[in-house]
């Protein structure tokens, strides 16, 4: 039995061959529409959470399964007092396989030591957010037709954006990947990813503060929102939320090929005004975000389809 | 130079940096072992000036010595057996740690779940940095951050 708690769970290999059956999916919806007749999902949310809920509830309803769960922390038996270990072994009783999101970092990788059935991290705190990660190399490889061999901006909140830190993991596997790291010094990547990830793989990288100077060299912009649930202190949050404003402006630096991506939900860090222009990728990286779970939810319940 | 009598079975712990005896007396648990232990502090070292010595008389397995490997692996443990020298433990840095040292990044789920064990792994040798299971926490051998 396999679990997913970080995207290095899957070797290169591995997750090319799951991006292929996510592309499958994509062309042939109706092939996989019974694939997980009979099966459950379990979406286990300690935490509010929009799109990576709803795209797992689609992603298996999609597949023929159903879905239980719960929405956040006060509507489950966590309100109680109960552990995550107990949740879990509660809930394996109950589903075939289980998506846990959850606002302390390491609760999923918990619940799998405790677990029967497949647990799929979908986000602990400021840690990682593999799903998301899969869904953007789905979207990079489907709209640049490859991963590896361009400049990819990372802008916004470096410090606490988890899918940031997943998807620079992800990214270093693939050849000539230059990444430009954009923040504020305040909100700088941290230095386990820094350090342990980028320099010790000799990834070439830097770091700037203002976006339009990074624009021009970008093949891909993925724009994060400053998370204020992140921040202990609310003058701090105030202070960088609008550090950076994607408008139709600033576009005119960038190449007429980039690709805006964006994990959602947007704040106001993409003007509504740039929705429009053909590089904004991040509503169709939602819809690859399905696909690419219900690849993942096969491949882990090890469901195969003719 | 004070005379402490010699073990039949145990270890004897030498070179230990003057003044850490009691944080190893710690480590090693031996506060919660029903055994004989003598703790020397500065006592006279042609080596290092002044050092602390721990001897303990227990059967050896009782006693997880590999967490030394973490404190300060330069510290010489000589295993006793029949009052003699048979070994020398080489101590290495441990590649996992087990409730020795406790996750302080208040995101981490040991912050809420208390009856978890806080475990680490040695994630970069050569700089000794250990880092949280669960959260990937960085922490450095207090060693290094000297």
């Amino acid at each position: 039995m396999r679990h997913l708690m970080s995207p290095l769970d899957f070797s290169v290999e591995e997750l090319d061959k799951l991006l292929d059956l996510a592309s499958d999916i994509e062309a042939n919806p109706q092939k996989y529409a019974h694939a997980c007749a009979g099966k459950k999902i379990a979406t286990l949310f300690y935490e509010p959470s929009t799109r990576t809920r709803l795209s797992f509830e689609a992603a298996m309803l999609n597949l023929g399964g159903s879905v239980l769960g719960f929405s956040s922390a006060d509507s489950s038996s966590a309100a109680k007092g109960e552990s995550v270990s107990d949740t879990i072994r509660v809930i394996s009783c109950y589903a075939d396989i289980c998506a846990m999101r959850h606002p302390k970092e390491g609760a999923p990788l918990v619940a799998s030591m405790k677990s029967s059935i497949p647990v799929i991290n979908a986000g602990d705190g400021g840690h990682q957010h593999p799903t998301q990660t899969l869904t953007d190399l789905m979207t990079i490889r489907s709209l640049k037709g490859r991963l590896g061999s361009f400049t990819i901006g990372l802008c916004g909140d470096l410090k606490f954006g988890r899918t940031v830190h997943s998807l620079i993991e992800a990214l270093i596997r693939y050849p000539n990947v230059n990444f430009v790291l954009i923040s504020p010094e305040e909100l700088r990547l941290p230095d386990n990813i820094r350090d342990d990830v980028l320099r010790r793989h000799n990834q070439q990288f830097k770091e700037v503060v203002r976006l339009e100077d990074a624009l021009p060299e970008l093949d891909l912009l993925y724009m994060t929102r400053v998370q204020k649930e992140r921040f202990f202190n609310e003058e701090d949050y105030v202070r960088m939320k609008d550090f950076y404003i994607l408008d139709a402006d600033k576009m005119k630096l960038a190449k007429p090929d980039m690709t805006i991506l964006h994990p959602l939900p947007r704040v106001n860090e993409i003007s509504v005004e740039v929705d429009d222009d053909p590089r904004a990728a991040y509503f169709r990286q939602a819809q690859y975000g399905v696909y690419v779970r219900m690849a993942l939810i096969l491949t882990l319940l090890e469901v195969e389809v003719c | 130079m004070l005379n402490v009598g010699r073990l039949n079975e145990g270890v004897v712990l030498d070179h230990i940096v003057a003044g850490k005896a009691m944080s190893i007396y710690k480590y090693l648990k031996l506060d919660r072992m029903d055994c004989c232990v003598a703790i020397i502090k500065n006592a006279h070292s042609n080596k290092m000036g002044k050092k602390d010595i721990i001897k303990v008389e227990c059967p050896i397995d009782e006693l997880d010595l590999n967490v030394l490997g973490f404190i300060d692996h330069r510290i010489t443990v000589n295993i006793i057996q029949d009052g003699n020298i048979v070994s020398k433990k080489e101590l290495n840095l441990p590649k996992k740690l087990v409730n020795i040292i406790r996750c302080k990044n208040p995101r981490c789920i040991t912050s809420i779940e208390q009856e978890l064990d806080h475990v680490f792994f040695l994630a970069d040798e050569e700089n000794e940095v250990y880092r949280c299971q669960y959260c990937e926490e960085k922490y450095r051998s207090s060693r290094k951050k000297q």
